[in-house]
């Protein structure tokens, strides 16, 4: 996809932030919009949609913002902006993408294609605050360790199972995944069709492509499975 | 609010031929982004029908070979994404709805587009007069991602008003919010109103 590879080829570590603002209240759901305003005498403003990366319960509010090489708003938040900076902040917007302890149930299947995991992440805050009792299984695609967003807190979490697959480069000594999803893959990894389980699928198309349709031919019902893709959004 | 973000500014150069082009608060893509809420659905063609109910005296269904079968376009329009991408100079191949809908009689006010996989979509009925049946894209057959075998196409509205694996219309007395419009998105979705989200 041309947003991963424009990334690339900026290289380069710390080229992710987390727009961070205090806003109890608005956590519930599944994304929110920052609008950036320019002075007025530019005259020029822009909006992007983030998927929100805290819990309901989490008392501050949590945007993962992953830098676009050739983005627009997304290098401006991450190397420009500054603690105390304002943003204007709107949302929650689309009601759909989101997983609800008491009223959706488990278990509970996150699949999640590089920075696809911000709103599973979100799910899994929520599932561990509000039920930990419910199943709960992640499996992240990323090109190598060094992609995996919030790994030391995945690393340090436990209550649910987690699969990684590496798709470029693997650690030393790795045993585990190391190729892109497919339908083997998911047949070992998520739960049998007759426990019904929940699944959110979010990445890249061809990660949620290849992924939600291994899962219907596996035989999950496609109202069971929601996904969120990623466009280019700058 | 009154909000300035210092420093922040355009960072990408518009061509000022096609800045009117450009409705407020979207960017132009040169690729064709996917942003859809399930499993993309496959259906055979065989299977395929088209079906035109609700407020209408005598239901109609089309099966592949009848909507084959009607007068088809191949035109050049815009197209807006609520996400704030933009494409320009999109060539499609299709149906005007005013061509399938010709000689229906109906009081309805709005209608509900139905997909594959239980997507709807809300629109005017005025709106659908600039609406198309879409089965081609660039001289090429619709891939299944991007909807096929036929999407609906409203390119004057931002693009969830445009339903893939669009499978009927349902004519209302009245307006209802389809799947987005339910879920925080506006009734409408005039690019040229920025109207994205409820209360727009």
């Amino acid at each position: 996809m041309a947003r991963r590879d424009a990334r690339r080829e900026t290289g380069g570590d710390g080229e992710r932030g987390d727009a961070d603002l205090r806003l109890p209240g608005l956590a519930r759901a599944s994304r929110g919009a920052a609008r950036r305003r320019a002075p007025d005498r530019y005259g020029y403003q822009a909006q992007r949609s983030y998927s929100i990366a805290a819990a309901p319960e989490d008392d501050r509010l949590e945007l993962t913002v992953e830098r676009i090489g050739d983005g627009e708003v997304s290098p401006y938040l991450v190397e420009d902006m500054l603690p105390g900076d304002a943003l204007e902040l709107r949302g929650p917007i689309g009601l759909w993408f989101t997983w609800d302890a008491a009223a959706d149930g488990g278990p509970l299947l996150l699949l999640a294609g590089g920075s696809g995991v911000v709103p599973l992440r979100a799910m899994l805050r929520h599932r561990a605050a509000a039920d930990p009792r419910v199943s709960a299984r992640l499996l992240l695609s990323a090109r190598s360790a060094d992609d995996v967003i919030y790994a030391g807190e995945l690393d340090s979490a436990d209550g649910f199972e987690r699969f990684t697959t590496y798709t470029r480069t693997t650690p030393p000594g790795w045993t585990g995944y190391s190729r892109r999803v497919d339908r083997a893959m998911l047949a070992d990894v998520a739960f049998a069709p007759d426990e019904q389980p929940r699944i959110f699928v979010c990445g890249p198309t061809g990660f949620v492509e290849t992924a939600s349709t291994a899962l219907v031919d596996l035989g999950h019902p496609s109202t069971r499975v929601k996904t969120e893709r990623f466009g280019p959004t700058g | 609010m009154s909000i300035v973000n210092r420093g922040f500014g355009r960072r990408r150069a518009v061509d000022p031929e096609l800045a009117g082009r450009i409705p407020p608060g979207q960017h132009l893509v040169p690729d064709f982004p996917v942003l859809t809420v399930g499993p993309t659905p496959r259906s055979e063609l065989g299977d395929w029908s088209f079906a035109i109910q609700g407020e209408i005296d005598v239901p109609r269904t089309l099966n592949w070979g009848e909507f084959q079968a009607l007068p088809s376009e191949t035109f050049m329009t815009d197209i807006h994404c609520v996400t704030s991408w933009s494409k320009l100079d999109t060539q499609w191949q299709g149906v005007s709805l005013d061509t399938l809908l010709e000689g229906v009689e109906t009081e309805a006010t709005h209608v509900m587009a139905f997909s594959d996989g239980g997507y709807e979509t809300n629109l005017a009925l005025e709106d659908i007069g600039k609406a198309w049946l879409a089965y081609g894209v660039g001289g090429e057959p619709l891939e299944p991602e991007h909807g096929a075998p036929v999407r609906l196409l409203v390119p004057h509205l931002y693009f969830w008003k445009s339903a893939k694996w669009v499978r009927g219309l349902r004519l209302m007395n009245g307006d209802e919010p389809g799947f987005w419009e339910r879920n925080g998105y506006h009734l409408r979705g005039d690019p040229w109103q920025e109207e994205r989200y409820w209360g727009d």
